[in-house]
């Protein structure tokens, strides 16, 4: 146990260090209103990241989530400000145009065999330039209290996306760690001809990743929207990284194969922990970037060590 | 993967020469054409478009994206990438313009942007080479901590009050604006030190096939290594001619830069999967969507639609190069 989930173990170490060391540092910091507040603002990045979790463990890779992102967010403007539609159908609209551009991910990856590094590069442009297109950097404002309650409100005791995002850890922990699907994820990641001997639905089940990766992202959009009452077709630039290094320093290898939704929970608290803390710490926010980019440095150096122990 | 795209000097019939340049640099010529279509059409319809001034600003402006794509380049043709470089030309241009404003001789302040490229990417290099981390990961980290680290220092200030004699992108040589001459020198030197030099060469090798290139003798991880130091030092060069465009240097990048450079590399024709891609193909690419960022605007259509139209060319680049590596498999060759 402690050894086939040591990267979790050491991380979950790291993420207690880093609560006792900045509540010692801040009184605000370790209080009921600021931790939901905290669950409240690290929703959009996590329900992205818990969905990317299985595209990486799969051996892939989608740098466009940001993007449609943005997308999402000026869609469902135009669809309900433009174009008059009602806005609980705008929102279904728009998270099935996020599903479909997610799928086309998927299509061109699984269809022409591009490398999704440079495929979702491509859509990144592509669907971040729609954004720009569509919107003419005018925003829509306006949106009805209900909507605002996606992204403000609070139900019972908890902020209205906490509940959101805790029913998606627990599906998608459920569905990876779980499931039959799940581990044919796996499979795929540690090795696709494998798999595709073995008779799994490599390619079905590469697009359909691809596909909830989309739609997350398109969701994660709609929340953002109902937090900031405004739609900007810059939202969500550079997200991919953030997501990316949640996961990553979640354990989740690059290669595939490997990697857990827990692993995934934890990376996204420590970067939280990290980044409120050392604010109210009274570190400036890039004082805190430094520090998250040698922690996803230094816990890599530390798994590859004792990777490489193992193996000996 | 198997494929290596690893020229190997021999004897071609002069019948064949038109046939093999075709063959070698097919899509280099295809994104040539793609910029002459480009400049006949838009220039037929909006005759600014093609005045020298106009040319001249717009490639001057952008001459900075292809000499950082060539060193680009060749991290991904060892099969690496590097999110970090918007960031590290950021954090460059801040160094250079700090030492320019101290007083200290003007060459220092162009050298050092250069040295402090090759030595942070060494860290990169050795972390990938070495520790076995993957360069997308090591970059990401980098990344953070350069932009993050740039912003603490500077405290977001510019740099302002910059020596007339520092700004080297305003200077001309022969008449012609310093960053059009620079982009051209270095990407003809690297060119020929990528195609003739065996060092050079041998970059395609450890990208196509590792292994066979361990077997030959090459230093695999040092070579990593290398490459990462020299795109460093490219990344200073293209520091000083961005840095220099105007008289302030502010702390932040354009966001995104980085992805803007890697899209030259691979609009060029370099290949993710490694081993092959040229530095002509790139800085033609970073030539095309300078173009077609300038032409949108003469055609009136906004500027704002400019990057769906490189997603787009992206696309279709990649599903070009795929298509064609499957003829060549279904070929046997």
């Amino acid at each position: 146990m402690l050894k086939r989930h040591s990267h979790e173990v050491v991380l979950a170490g790291l993420t207690a260090l880093a609560i006792v060391v900045l509540s010692l540092q801040s009184e605000q910091f370790l209080t009921l209103a600021n931790l939901l507040n905290q669950g409240r603002l690290m929703t959009e990045v996590a329900l992205v990241a818990l969905v990317m979790t299985f595209v990486i463990a799969s051996g892939g890779i989608d740098l466009s989530v940001g993007s449609i992102m943005g997308l999402s967010a000026i869609l469902l403007g135009t669809f309900w400000q433009k174009m008059g539609i009602p806005l609980p159908l705008a929102m279904v609209l728009t998270l099935g145009v996020g599903t479909l551009c997610g799928l086309f991910n998927g299509f061109i990856i699984v269809r022409f065999g591009m490398p999704p590094l440079i495929a979702t590069l491509g859509t990144l442009a592509l669907y971040r330039g729609l954004a720009e297109g569509i919107s003419q950097a005018r925003s829509v404002r306006g949106w009805p209290e209900w909507f605002q309650q996606l992204g403000q409100g609070a139900w019972a005791g908890l902020p209205v996306q906490v509940w959101i995002l805790l029913a998606a850890l627990l599906i998608s922990g459920a569905i990876l760690g779980y499931t039959r699907w799940g581990r044919t994820v796996y499979a795929i990641g540690a090795s696709e001809t494998a798999a595709r001997f073995a008779g799994l639905s490599v390619g079905r089940t590469k697009m359909t990743i691809y596909a909830v990766s989309g739609l997350a992202s398109s969701l994660a959009g709609m929340i953002f929207v109902a937090r900031v009452s405004t739609t900007r077709s810059d939202m969500g630039t550079g997200l991919e990284l953030d997501v990316i290094t949640a996961v990553v320093l979640g354990g989740t290898s690059i290669f595939g194969g490997k990697g857990t939704i827990v692993g995934t929970a934890l990376g996204l608290i420590l970067v939280q922990v990290l980044e409120n803390g050392l604010l109210l710490a009274g570190v400036k926010g890039d004082g805190t970037i430094v520090l998250i980019g040698m922690v996803l440095i230094g816990t890599l150096l530390v798994s590859a060590f004792t990777e490489n122990r193992a193996r000996a | 993967m198997t494929e290596i795209s690893y020229d190997f000097p021999q004897e071609a019939p002069r019948t064949n020469r038109l046939r093999r340049i075709l063959r070698d640099y097919g899509h280099e010529l295809l994104v040539a054409l793609a910029i002459l279509v480009l400049l006949l059409v838009v220039g037929a319809i909006n005759p600014r478009f093609v005045s020298a001034r106009n040319m001249t600003s717009v490639f001057s402006g952008n001459a900075y994206i292809a000499v950082a794509a060539i060193g680009m380049t060749m991290v991904i043709v060892t099969r690496q990438i590097d999110l970090s470089v918007g960031a590290l030309i950021g954090v460059l241009a801040t160094i250079s313009g700090t030492i320019a404003v101290s007083g200290a001789p003007i060459w220092v302040a162009w050298a050092a942007p250069v040295v402090c490229g090759a030595l942070i990417n060494a860290v990169t290099g050795v972390l990938v080479a070495y520790a076995g981390i993957p360069s997308i990961v090591v970059s990401l980290g980098m990344m953070a901590i350069l932009q993050g680290g740039l912003i603490s220092v500077t405290g977001g200030a510019w740099i302002s009050d910059l020596p007339p004699e520092f700004l080297l992108a305003k200077m001309t040589v022969l008449g012609f604006p310093m960053p059009l001459v620079w982009a051209l020198v270095l990407t003809i030197a690297a060119a020929a030190w990528m195609k003739l030099a065996p060092f050079g060469r041998s970059l395609y090798l450890v990208g196509g096939n590792a292994e066979a290139a361990r077997a030959v003798g090459i230093p695999v991880r040092r070579r990593i290594v290398q490459v990462f130091m020299i795109h460093g030092a490219f990344a200073g060069l293209a520091t000083l001619l961005f840095a220099t465009q105007l008289q302030v240097i502010q702390s932040t990048t354009p966001p995104n830069l980085e992805l803007l450079i890697i899209t030259a590399s691979v609009i060029g024709g370099v290949s993710i999967l490694g081993g092959t891609g040229t530095v002509i193909g790139s800085s033609l690419a970073a030539v095309l969507f300078a173009a077609i960022g300038s032409a949108l605007i003469f055609v009136n259509v906004s500027a704002y639609w400019l990057r769906a139209f490189i997603g787009v060319l992206i696309l279709l680049t990649v599903l070009a190069d795929v298509i064609r590596r499957h003829r060549e498999v279904a070929k046997g060759a």
